[in-house]
C-alpha cells in the first residue's frame, strides 16, 4: 500500500461489507459441508496435516491446547447423561471460514492477514509479528499459533521424515500465526494453468485436501461465481446468500426442509463456508 | 493540620533533599537488592521464552493472550496518576501536590517503560516488532492503521516521550540546585549538563513557567487518550466481555485508581527511606487517600454500570460470560477483585485510618492487587468462555515463566524508580519553597488566626 493509496483510496483497499465489494470475478472460493454425511472419521484432518506441513505436536502439547489442526473435527454430545455409544455424537468439521468481513483482518497491527481478490482470507507469515490479536478476535478460534519452533528445536520432522514435507507449502517457524488457506497452493496452481489456457478454472479441477480425502463426500468446494459448480448449486438450493446475515432456514417459522446455515452469521463476518444441518430421525 | 511547616528555612530544604541523593536509610539497599533479584529472574524467564517460543508461557488456543497483556494494562494504568498529580492538579493550583508530584511523574515514566516491555515480551516474533511502526521503506509497506494495537503503540510512545520531557523540564531548577550543591565528581558534571545553564533569572523563570504549563496542558488529553486506546484494544473487538461501550472511561478510572494506590505505597516508602517526613507530611497523605477513595467509588460505580448493562441486555453470550466470571474457574480471582477494589477502599473512609501509615500501606497494596486482578479478569475469562463452545473446556493456567516475567517487571520498575530517586531530587525543592512561601504569606495576611489559615490553604 502506498501513501497515495492510503490517502485517496482507503475504501478500495479494505473490504468493509461484501455488498460494497466489487463482484468476485472470476473466482469466489467457497465450501459446503454436509453434516449429515460427516461420519467424524478425521480423514480430512489427517489429509490437512499431510498437505499443509502441519507439525504434529505430541500428546503433552495437544493436552495444553497447542495442537495445530487447521481442520478439526469437533465432537458434541446430544445426550450427555447416557453412556457411550448412546450419547448421540455429532461432528462438526471446523476450519477457517474465510470470512468476507473477517474480524481478524481489521485488528492485525501489521496487516499480515488480508483479503484476496478470489475471496480468501490470506495470511502472510513473513509479515506476522505474533501479536495474536487476530486469534483473540476470531469468533471461531480457528487460528493456530506456532508456540514452539517446530521445524528446528522441536524437531517435528527429523532427518528423512522431512521428505514427507510438501514442497509447495512453507514450513512455518516459531512465533507466527497460521490457519486454513483453502489449500491456496492448489488454487494458485490451477488458476495459473487455467490462465495460461485462456479460461477459468473448471469445476472439479481443483480440490482441497480435506475434500479429496472425505470418504462420504461431505465436503464440496469450488467457485461460488461459477453456476456450474456443485458448491454454487448447493448454496442456491439452500437459498444461502453470501451477503446476508440471516438465511431463509432461520427466517421461516415452524421449520423448513432447508438445511443450509453458516456459523455465527449474526456476528456478520459473512463466512464462506455453508453447513448443511444434520437430518434428525425425529424430523423425518 | 497543615500541609507543611512554615518555618522550614530554604537552605534546610536544599540540604534535606540533597541528603536524599547521598545517604538514604539502609532499607534503600535492601529494596534495590530485591529489585535487581526479581528483575534478574524476569530476564532469565524472558531469555528462555525467546529461545523456546511462546509455548513455554503455557498459552494455547484459545488463550492466546494471558498475563502479559493484563500486566501491560496494569502498568499503563499506573502511569496515569503521575499525570493527574503533576499536570491536572498543577492547573488547578493545588499546592499540596508540590512535594509529591516529582516522584509521581517519575512513576508515570517508569511504569510506561515497563508497559512497553510487555508489548515486546508478548510478541511472538519480537525481533520483528518494528513492523508495527510506520517507518519509510522501499516497498511502501505500512502497518494496518485500522488496528487498535497500532494506535496503542503510537499513543504509548507519544505519552512516554511527553512524560519524559515533562519530568525533565519540571526538574531543571532543581538540577541547578543540585549542580550548585554537589561536591565535584561525575554527578556534578551530570547535573551541570542537565541543568542547561539555569541561573534563575527572571527571563528564565518566565520561559520555564510557560513551557511547563504548555506541556502540562498537552499531557492531560494524552493521558486520557492513552488509556482510552488501550480500552479500544478490547472495546473495538468483537468478543463478549470486551465489546463494551463504557470501556474507555472505565479503563481511565481504573488507571487513576491503581495509580493513586501506587502513589500511596511509594509515598510511604520514600518518606521513610529518604527521611522526607518534613515534606511528605501526613496531611498531604490524607488528601491523596481521600482522592483515592473518591476514584475507587467512581470505579465501583462504572463496574456496576457494566454488570447492569450486560445483565439487562439481550446479549446472551456476554451474560453467560459474566455468570462464568462469578461462578467459573476464575471466580476466586473475580471475587478477590471485587473485594480488593470495592470493599477494601472503604477503609479510607474512616478518618482514623486516613493517616495510619501501616494500615494505608497494607491497604494500598491490596488495592493494587485488586486492580491487577481486574485487568486479568478483563483479559482471560473472555478466552475461556467466548463465542465458540468448542473452546469452553480448555483450561489454562499461566506457567512459571509467565509469572516470572510478571514479577520481573515489578523488579524492573522498582529498580528504575529507586535509582531515579537516588540520582535526582525526588522532592521538588523549588516548589516546596513556593509552598512554604505561600503559607507564610497567608499567615501574614490573616494575622495570628490559625483557624482561617487552615481553611485558606489548599
Amino acid at each position: 500500500m502506498s501513501v497515495t493509496n492510503l490517502l485517496n483510496n482507503w475504501a478500495a483497499v479494505r473490504h468493509f461489507h461484501p455488498i460494497d465489494d466489487k463482484p468476485h470475478d472470476p473466482y469466489k472460493w467457497a465450501m459446503a459441508i454436509d453434516l449429515d454425511a460427516c461420519i467424524g472419521c478425521n480423514a480430512c484432518a489427517v489429509a490437512c496435516y499431510a498437505e499443509n506441513n502441519l507439525p504434529v505436536v505430541g500428546r503433552e502439547k495437544f493436552q495444553h491446547g497447542q495442537a495445530m489442526h487447521w481442520m478439526r473435527i469437533e465432537r458434541y454430545w446430544n445426550e450427555d447423561s447416557r453412556e457411550f455409544p448412546d450419547q448421540g455424537a455429532e461432528f462438526l468439521p471446523m476450519m477457517c471460514q474465510q470470512c468476507e468481513a473477517a474480524p481478524c483482518e481489521t485488528v492485525c497491527p501489521v496487516g499480515a492477514t488480508n483479503h484476496t481478490q478470489d475471496g480468501l482470507n490470506s495470511q502472510i507469515y513473513n509479515r506476522c509479528i505474533g501479536s495474536r490479536y487476530c486469534s483473540a478476535n476470531c469468533p471461531y478460534k480457528v487460528r493456530y499459533f506456532n508456540w514452539y519452533d517446530y521445524p528446528t528445536t522441536d524437531n517435528v520432522w527429523p532427518a528423512e521424515m522431512n521428505y514427507q514435507l510438501n514442497p509447495d507449502v512453507t514450513v512455518r517457524g516459531k512465533g507466527v500465526m497460521e490457519k486454513c488457506t483453502f489449500c491456496v497452493q492448489r488454487l494458485r496452481a490451477a488458476e495459473v494453468t487455467a490462465k495460461g489456457e485462456g479460461r477459468i478454472v473448471r469445476e472439479g479441477e481443483v480440490q482441497t485436501a480435506c475434500q479429496q480425502s472425505c470418504p462420504t463426500n461431505a465436503i464440496s468446494f469450488g467457485n461460488l461465481v461459477d453456476p456450474e459448480s456443485r458448491v454454487y448449486k448447493q448454496w442456491k438450493a439452500q437459498q444461502v446468500d453470501l451477503a446476508k446475515d440471516e438465511q431463509e432456514k432461520d427466517k421461516r417459522e415452524g421449520g423448513t426442509d432447508l438445511r443450509g446455515y453458516r456459523i455465527f452469521e449474526d456476528l456478520r463476518p459473512y463466512p464462506s463456508v455453508m453447513y448443511l444441518e444434520r437430518v434428525r430421525e425425529s424430523a423425518v | 493540620m497543615k500541609d507543611i511547616r512554615e518555618d522550614i528555612a530554604w537552605a534546610k530544604i536544599n540540604q534535606d533533599v540533597m541528603k536524599s541523593l547521598e545517604n538514604p536509610r539502609p532499607l534503600y539497599w535492601v529494596i534495590l537488592f530485591f529489585a535487581v533479584l526479581t528483575f534478574g529472574i524476569g530476564i532469565g524467564c524472558e531469555v528462555y521464552q525467546y529461545q523456546m517460543g511462546m509455548g513455554v508461557a503455557n498459552l494455547d488456543n484459545p488463550h492466546v493472550w494471558g498475563l502479559y497483556i493484563a500486566t501491560f494494562i496494569f502498568w499503563i494504568g499506573m502511569s496515569h496518576s503521575g499525570t493527574l498529580l503533576s499536570a491536572i492538579l498543577h492547573l488547578m493550583h493545588a499546592d499540596w501536590r508540590k512535594p509529591i508530584y516529582r516522584f509521581a511523574e517519575a512513576m508515570t515514566t517508569f511504569s510506561l517503560m515497563t508497559a512497553g516491555l510487555f508489548v515486546m515480551v508478548h510478541l511472538g516474533r519480537l525481533w520483528q516488532f518494528y513492523y508495527a511502526v510506520p517507518y519509510p521503506n522501499e516497498r511502501w509497506v505500512w502497518p494496518n492503521f485500522q488496528s487498535p494495537l497500532l494506535w496503542d503503540a503510537m499513543a504509548i510512545f507519544t505519552y512516554l516521550s511527553s512524560s519524559v520531557l515533562f519530568l525533565f523540564v519540571g526538574m531543571i531548577p532543581d538540577l541547578a540546585i543540585a549542580r550548585d550543591n554537589m561536591h565535584s565528581g561525575w554527578r556534578k558534571k551530570l547535573y551541570t549538563l542537565l541543568a542547561l545553564g539555569w541561573e534563575g533569572t527572571d527571563r528564565q523563570w518566565r520561559n520555564f513557567r510557560v513551557t511547563y504549563l504548555t506541556i502540562a496542558c498537552f499531557l492531560i488529553p494524552l493521558a486520557v487518550s492513552v488509556h482510552s486506546i488501550v480500552a479500544s484494544d478490547f472495546g473495538m473487538s468483537q468478543q463478549p466481555g470486551w465489546h463494551v461501550t463504557s470501556f474507555p472511561p472505565y479503563f481511565v478510572a481504573g488507571a487513576l485508581y491503581s495509580g493513586c494506590a501506587a502513589i500511596i505505597t511509594l509515598f510511604i516508602i520514600l518518606r521513610y527511606v529518604f527521611k522526607f517526613e518534613d515534606y511528605m507530611t501526613l496531611p498531604i497523605l490524607k488528601k491523596i487517600v481521600r482522592l483515592t477513595f473518591a476514584i475507587a467509588m467512581v470505579w465501583t460505580y462504572l463496574n456496576c454500570i457494566e454488570f447492569a448493562s450486560v445483565w439487562y441486555s439481550h446479549d446472551a453470550v456476554s451474560k453467560d460470560l459474566l455468570i462464568q466470571k462469578m461462578t467459573g474457574p476464575y471466580a476466586p480471582f473475580w471475587w478477590a477483585m471485587i473485594f480488593c477494589g470495592s470493599i477494601v477502599p472503604l477503609v479510607f473512609a474512616i478518618k482514623r485510618f486516613q493517616t495510619n501509615i501501616p494500615v494505608l500501606f497494607a491497604t494500598s497494596l491490596l488495592l493494587n492487587l485488586g486492580m491487577w486482578l481486574e485487568r486479568w479478569m478483563i483479559v482471560s475469562p473472555t478466552f475461556s468462555h467466548g463465542y465458540y463452545p468448542w473452546t469452553w473446556d480448555h483450561d489454562q493456567w499461566p506457567s512459571m515463566i509467565q509469572w516470572g516475567i510478571v514479577f520481573g517487571s515489578f523488579g524492573w520498575f522498582t529498580l528504575l524508580f529507586m535509582v531515579f530517586c537516588k540520582m535526582f531530587p525526588s522532592v521538588s525543592m523549588y516548589e516546596v519553597k513556593e509552598m512554604v512561601y505561600h503559607r507564610t504569606l497567608h499567615l501574614k495576611q490573616n494575622g495570628a488566626s490559625e483557624q482561617t489559615v487552615e481553611q485558606g490553604v489548599h
